[in-house]
């Protein structure tokens, strides 16, 4: 192997004499590139940088630091002091509800917020999953939701509706599940690869078409309605449907989780390891060359958008058959399709990240409600500071500001 | 105004990419820096232009020292630079840009395009260019608008002018306008740097020549030093310019093309009705301006372009209407014209870039699976037997210069079990010494018995490799000629004339 001479930055113009304007992306998709390319260290400072933010706005919302703001000049150690106590309450209370709750002596009871993070973080990483896989076939997947809905709503049908043995009765409603939030996701990316419709705006349509057909499935005692009831809601899922806990019926951690560790596995697996995900990568990255290459991007588009839709019907199962057995209703996505971009944004699209960001998400779920009982500061703050993180990461020339870490090298 | 640059010094890190570089352009000349890509001639513009600043050495204008934080303080000592890629922008008009980050405004801001208007027809007249200021930008061609960077570096009264690559993206006619240009304003005593790797340009303009490599001064040329002399000191060896190739030994028809039309979306007719045919073990070179169904043909032969009329045979079998994948599958090799956006994947590795187009059966992928082992197997062997330059064979590819970018290409395409070669400006962008090579394996190939197809818009290139020369005008044959045919006869051809007696 001969040395390498190395580029020099520069002139690396140079070798792209050859370029010619209509050949250039459009500057979004060098946006996405740029995000699913984004390294580690960038993800981990938003998260820094927003944590700090959210820090300050605890303090600054918090009464007691407002309280003493008043005489600051005369005393100025008092804010300061109301100030450390706002922040260092509220990030306790998020630890003590998200993973451990050192105020409780029966260690069973206290690592019962763990295995709520847990719960939590299934249906978050499976969503993420969907959405990063999209993202690295060069798709925005915005229709989490809708793709949640109709396969969270096909997995109670199931549920509720058909009588099969324990077990089979699980599995065939996880399959039909899965069916159906593919197939409202290949929809999409069908209409791409045949017509060239914008996957953001054909998705985010899906989301509405998506809700209101469901919300007429339960509005219609033949389809899923509870008989002889007002409410759009269906009758509770069958125990042969219900996704089995995990650690006995003290923790509501359930099996969704585990399906969701498959599931990194089984998505890294296709990335990284399978011609399919190759073909994804290639096509993510420069569909021009993959077409050159003999790819069928069209198709690709369309089989990645049905793996993906899965993914996030999948989720939508988790919520059903597992988190909230009581029935089906039209909140069943509890926003998660949404959340889901965030996750896959945080985890740079790499299962692994993805696995991480929904650990996290997680956390903020599950911490988020014991920081309001415990300090009473409000849930949004901790939304702020998920809806902080994205905007970071989305902005990473921010970050790199800001830290004043280099440029990125012109590539 | 006279130029010196003294012992530029400037660094990336570890790595020098200018060191201690001293340039002297006088008033009234045209000083050429040559090198090959990467040799640091655009690191040393740019720190002239004050986008870098150097690490030693001083810029002296006139004998004053200069300090430039910025392109504007390098504008208002009166240094101009027109770049390799246009900083105009499209939608404004030829007034606007050239007015614009100098704009000269009336009452409350109201733009005086007037005043912009008549600079732009004052210079224009003075140099002869035919440009209307009130012309929108993207609706010119590209000479023309190369024109507009001109008149917007001189509207600012620049007498040191830079040309990055200027000629990159013009056609010979207007690479000839532009050397006429750059000696009208040598007439006018503007001091010009003109930074090129393409030698036959060097000596038809250069009063001097200063020879860059890795960042170094290798000496001073004078024009009237030959093509092999200048490219010996651009790489440091001696670098054969011609390719030594027999006598072709022909075979059987093996390309038959008739009556083939491509349109496009908009129902416009790139190519039409073009019939020819190759032999095996001839080279048959497509010459042209650009953009006269030279992207359009090739596309077509690879199954790219959707509305195709008349007939493709490879042997005897029916190309058209194939996708893709069964047309490489039957043996065509391709090297596309833009190997950044339809050769390479730039996100990805040299190895996986290695089997972009056989990511289906054996060797590299088993049931869906992809042969990790086969394909590094292959990369290293690759990497080795067409001396790509990498650190390694997981680094991306984006991240090599132009030339080991496309021997990745090349390492591609004729690595697999072949029928045909379509070769699209296979040594655009590439330095000298890739050219070198990638002439080898082109003639390589046709001695192999195989029909290769390239297409070519530099001159140099079709007569070094053709057997046969076809020449395209507006998407028909102009004529088919021999190999030997007079450069002034092509040129005449690729106008759309056809001399008497040249066609064959």
């Amino acid at each position: 192997m001969t040395g390498a001479p190395p580029e020099i930055p520069g002139e690396t113009s140079e070798a792209k004499s050859g370029t010619t304007a209509p050949g250039d992306p459009p500057s979004w998709r060098l946006t996405l590139r740029e995000i699913v390319a984004g390294n580690v260290l960038t993800a981990v400072l938003a998260l820094v940088l927003a944590v700090i933010v959210g820090s300050l706005l605890v303090a600054v919302t918090d009464d007691e630091v407002r309280e003493a703001s008043k005489y600051f000049f005369s005393r100025p150690g008092d804010t300061v002091d109301a100030a450390f106590d706002a922040i260092w309450g509220a990030y306790t209370a998020l630890f003590q509800g998200s993973v451990y709750n050192n105020r409780v002596d029966d260690p069973a009871t206290a690592i019962r917020p763990l295995t709520e993070t847990l719960k939590f973080a299934g249906p978050l990483i499976l969503a993420g999953l969907g959405v990063g896989l999209a993202f690295r076939a060069g798709l925005f997947n915005i229709g989490g939701r809708g793709q949640m809905l109709l396969g969270g709503a096909a997995a109670g049908w199931i549920g509720v509706k058909a009588d099969l043995p324990a077990g089979i009765h699980l599995v065939v409603a996880l399959l039909v599940a899965m069916l159906f939030g593919g197939l409202w996701g290949a929809l999409a990316g069908f209409l791409k690869a045949r017509t060239g419709a914008h996957e953001v705006i054909v998705t985010i349509m899906l989301n509405y078409v998506g809700f209101y057909l469901v919300f007429y499935a339960l509005s219609q005692e033949s389809i899923l309605q509870a008989p002889n009831s007002a409410n759009p809601k269906s009758l509770p899922i069958q125990d042969s449907a219900t996704l089995p806990r995990l650690l006995g019926d003290r923790y509501t951690l359930h099996l969704g989780f585990l399906l969701a560790l498959v599931a990194v596995a089984v998505v890294w697996w296709i990335l990284n390891r399978s011609a399919f995900g190759f073909r994804i990568r290639a096509a993510g990255e420069n569909p021009e060359a993959a077409r050159t290459a003999g790819i069928d991007v069209g198709r690709t588009y369309t089989v990645v958008m049905l793996v993906a839709g899965a993914l996030v019907g999948l989720a939508g199962a988790n919520q059903v058959l597992g988190t909230v057995t009581s029935g089906v209703t039209v909140d069943l996505d509890a926003g998660i399709g949404f959340d889901a971009i965030t996750v896959a944004l945080l985890g740079r699209s790499r299962p692994l990240g993805i696995l991480a960001a929904g650990l996290l998400f997680g956390a903020f779920k599950a911490g988020g409600f014991a920081m309001q009982a415990s300090q009473g500061i409000p849930i949004d703050l901790v939304l702020v500071v998920q809806s902080l993180i994205v905007l970071f990461i989305a902005a990473p020339p921010l970050v790199r500001a800001v830290f004043r870490l280099p440029a990125k090298e012109a590539a | 105004m006279k130029l010196e640059l003294r012992n530029i010094t400037k660094r990336f890190g570890s790595l020098v990419a200018n060191d201690s570089i001293s340039l002297t352009v006088e008033p009234g000349e045209i000083h050429c820096l040559l090198g090959e890509n990467g040799a640091g001639k655009s690191t040393l513009m740019n720190v002239l232009y004050g986008l870098y600043q150097a690490d030693e050495g001083e810029i002296v204008l006139d004998g004053e020292v200069q300090r430039f934080s910025g392109p504007g303080d390098a504008m208002a000592a009166g240094i101009g630079m027109v770049h390799q890629h246009f900083m105009l922008i499209p939608v404004f008009t030829v007034a606007e840009n050239v007015m614009l980050g100098n704009e000269q405004t009336g009452f409350a801001g109201r733009l005086d395009l007037d005043a912009s208007r008549a600079r732009v027809r004052e210079i224009a007249d003075r140099f002869g260019f035919h440009v209307d200021p009130d012309r929108l930008v993207e609706d010119l061609p590209v000479g023309v608008q190369q024109r507009v960077e001109i008149i917007k570096a001189l509207s600012r009264d620049a007498e040191v002018l830079v040309f990055d690559e200027p000629t990159a993206v013009l056609t010979p006619s207007e690479t000839d306008e532009l050397m006429e240009i750059m000696r009208q304003l040598r007439s006018a005593g503007k001091a010009i740097v003109f930074i090129t790797h393409k030698l036959r340009e060097v000596r038809e303009v250069a009063d001097r020549i200063t020879v860059i490599r890795l960042g170094k001064v290798v000496g001073e040329a004078s024009p009237s030093a030959s093509n092999a002399e200048l490219a010996s000191m651009m790489v440091g060896r001696p670098v054969e310019l011609t390719v030594r190739k027999d006598a072709p030994k022909l075979g059987k028809e093996a390309l038959v093309v008739r009556d083939l039309t491509v349109i496009d979306d908009t129902g416009h007719v790139h190519v039409d009705g073009l019939s020819f045919e190759i032999r095996a073990g001839e080279v048959l070179c497509v010459a042209g301006v650009q953009g006269n169904g030279q992207t359009e043909l090739t596309e077509a032969l690879l199954g790219l372009q959707g509305r195709v009329r008349g007939s493709i045979t490879l042997d005897g079998k029916e190309l058209v209407g194939r996708t893709v994948r069964q047309i490489l599958d039957a043996g065509v090799g391709f090297i596309p014209e833009d190997r950044q956006v339809d050769g390479l994947v730039a996100g990805m590795s040299v190895a996986e870039n290695l089997m972009l187009d056989r990511s289906h059966g054996s060797p590299f992928t088993r049931r869906g699976s992809l042969q990790l082992k086969a394909r590094d197997e292959f990369a290293r062997r690759m990497v080795h037997e067409y001396d790509v330059r990498t650190p390694g064979i997981e680094t991306l590819v984006g991240k090599l210069s132009g030339g080991n970018q496309q021997k990745v290409v090349v390492a591609r395409e004729l690595s697999r079990d072949l029928r045909l070669l379509v070769a699209a400006q296979p040594t655009r962008g590439v330095d000298v010494g890739s050219i070198e090579f990638i002439h080898k394996q082109v003639v390589a190939t046709r001695d192999s018995g195989l029909p290769v197809l390239v297409v070519s818009t530099e001159l140099d290139e079709v007569v070094a490799l053709a057997d046969r020369i076809m020449v395209l005008y507006r998407g028909r044959v102009v004529g088919i000629v021999p190999a030997d045919t007079p450069r002034d006869v092509l040129g005449l051809m690729m106008t759309g004339e056809t001399p008497e007696g040249a066609v064959a």
